[in-house]
């Protein structure tokens, strides 16, 4: 027996809360969103500071995953290499639905200052993109306050509606 | 009439150049001033072709006939104590005299000297592998061999290392556009979804001048963004945009600037 006393009475009645299927299944996907671990250039060191103590991902319900298959969203921190971009791809494919994709700096989102052979010229180009973080680098806030966009856009969808992927072509 | 020129390149040219420019050398010397060079190169002399020697900023330069190189670096590596290859790649010469110039820096570590080993190959020809000899060619000749396709012969494993094994074409060509050419512009897209999905992925995008307004108001201001699609027009009120949303967000609370403490203590 719990030697504490459960005063059941305290905010009018029961420890329940009652909500829509909708609410509680977005509430369970927008706070544990799992990254996946995708640093490719100097970007990823910003990646790596908001998962530190200092500005503390782990608040959002936000934790890096080393495997797709594990992960959420995919934030695409760095320069994307012509090389690189089957990969990007494939990485992409193996994460399960439904899955998100942050283009983190302007490397990822245009190419920016690498206009040259080897460069994709914006991740958009491979993978259907929904939030672009403007930066050379991003702070740490910028991405945080990236992801809380996320959570904004997760919490609008319909849980009960079938979702509709997302396919660049 | 004065005929008119078009003024489209006119800022990527200089409008002014001095007819009488010369520019600047770097100073040489001759090989006989330094002994240790001396001796070095009278040892090389005595077996191999030597075309042309000099010192510049304290490094000799001796210029190599192609086929000698293996012969002239084992001889500076096993005699002459030369014992690292610092660097090695090529010159591109194609639209001078159709031809590569090949340099290889070598190191003395016990005489505190360095020697650049220079020669001339035709467009085309390949080299004597020196993997044998320093470890340190084997990732260089794969680099000579993969931005100026000068193949390496003996080399265990001539494969492009830097490009992906299927690229066409050799980057640091000077006829190679910096920005690629249609083989690599279309490179990822085409080995992704395939020659039929350029229509719809489209060309890239590098003009670096472009300006788009439109982009700049979805991508620069943070705070009126604008989800991706929206059709934008000149007497568009903006709409701030929050984290959360005006009903609030279901068991989360929203944060409170009033109730929060500001820890304003440096030492903290």
């Amino acid at each position: 027996m719990a030697q504490h006393k459960v005063n059941y009475t305290k905010d009018g009645g029961l420890p329940v809360a009652l909500t829509s299927i909708d609410k509680i299944v977005n509430w369970g996907r927008s706070n544990s969103i799992w990254a996946l671990t995708y640093g490719l250039a100097c970007c990823g060191i910003e990646m790596m500071a908001s998962g530190a103590s200092r500005y503390d991902f782990d608040r959002f319900g936000t934790i890096f995953r080393a495997s797709p298959r594990q992960a959420d969203v995919m934030i695409v921190a760095g320069t994307l290499t012509k090389k690189h971009a089957e990969f990007i791809k494939r990485l992409y494919d193996q994460m399960t639905e439904p899955r998100w994709v942050i283009s983190m700096g302007s490397c990822a989102n245009t190419g920016g200052m690498f206009n040259t052979y080897s460069t994709v010229q914006g991740c958009d180009r491979i993978i259907p993109v929904d939030l672009y973080l403007p930066g050379c680098a991003p702070r740490p806030e910028t991405l945080q306050y990236g992801v809380m966009l996320l959570q904004k856009k997760i919490r609008a969808n319909h849980a009960s509606k079938a979702q509709k992927a997302k396919r660049l072509m | 009439m004065r005929a008119y020129t078009p003024k489209d390149d006119v800022q990527a040219k200089s409008y002014y150049t001095d007819r009488f420019y010369v520019s600047p050398q770097v100073p040489k010397s001759p090989v006989e001033s330094d002994e240790v060079f001396a001796a070095d190169l009278a040892a090389i002399k005595a077996k191999f072709d030597v075309s042309d020697a000099y010192i510049q900023v304290e490094q000799m330069v001796v210029f190599i006939n192609a086929k000698d190189n293996f012969g002239v670096l084992e001889l500076m590596k096993n005699e002459l104590e030369y014992t690292q290859l610092s660097e090695m790649s090529a010159i591109d010469w194609i639209a001078k005299e159709n031809k590569f110039e090949i340099f290889y820096q070598m190191l003395s570590m016990n005489k505190r000297k360095r020697i650049r080993v220079k020669m001339f190959i035709e467009n085309g020809e390949a080299v004597n592998s020196v993997e044998k000899l320093f470890r340190s060619a084997d990732w260089s000749e794969r680099e000579m061999f993969d931005m100026f396709g000068i193949e390496a012969n003996g080399h265990p494993f001539m494969k492009r290392i830097l490009m992906p094994y299927d690229w066409q074409g050799f980057p640091l060509l000077k006829t190679y556009p910096l920005e690629g050419d249609e083989f690599a512009a279309w490179y990822e897209v085409d080995k992704i979804y395939g020659k039929e999905a350029r229509d719809v992925i489209g060309p890239e995008i590098r003009d670096t001048a472009k300006v788009d307004r439109y982009d700049s108001e979805r991508f620069a201001r943070l705070g009126y963004e604008v989800p991706k699609g929206t059709k934008i027009t000149d007497d568009m009120e903006k709409v701030e945009q929050t984290y959360q949303e005006d009903g609030g967000v279901f068991m989360i609370k929203k944060f409170d600037k009033k109730d929060s403490v500001v820890v304003d203590d440096p030492q903290r």
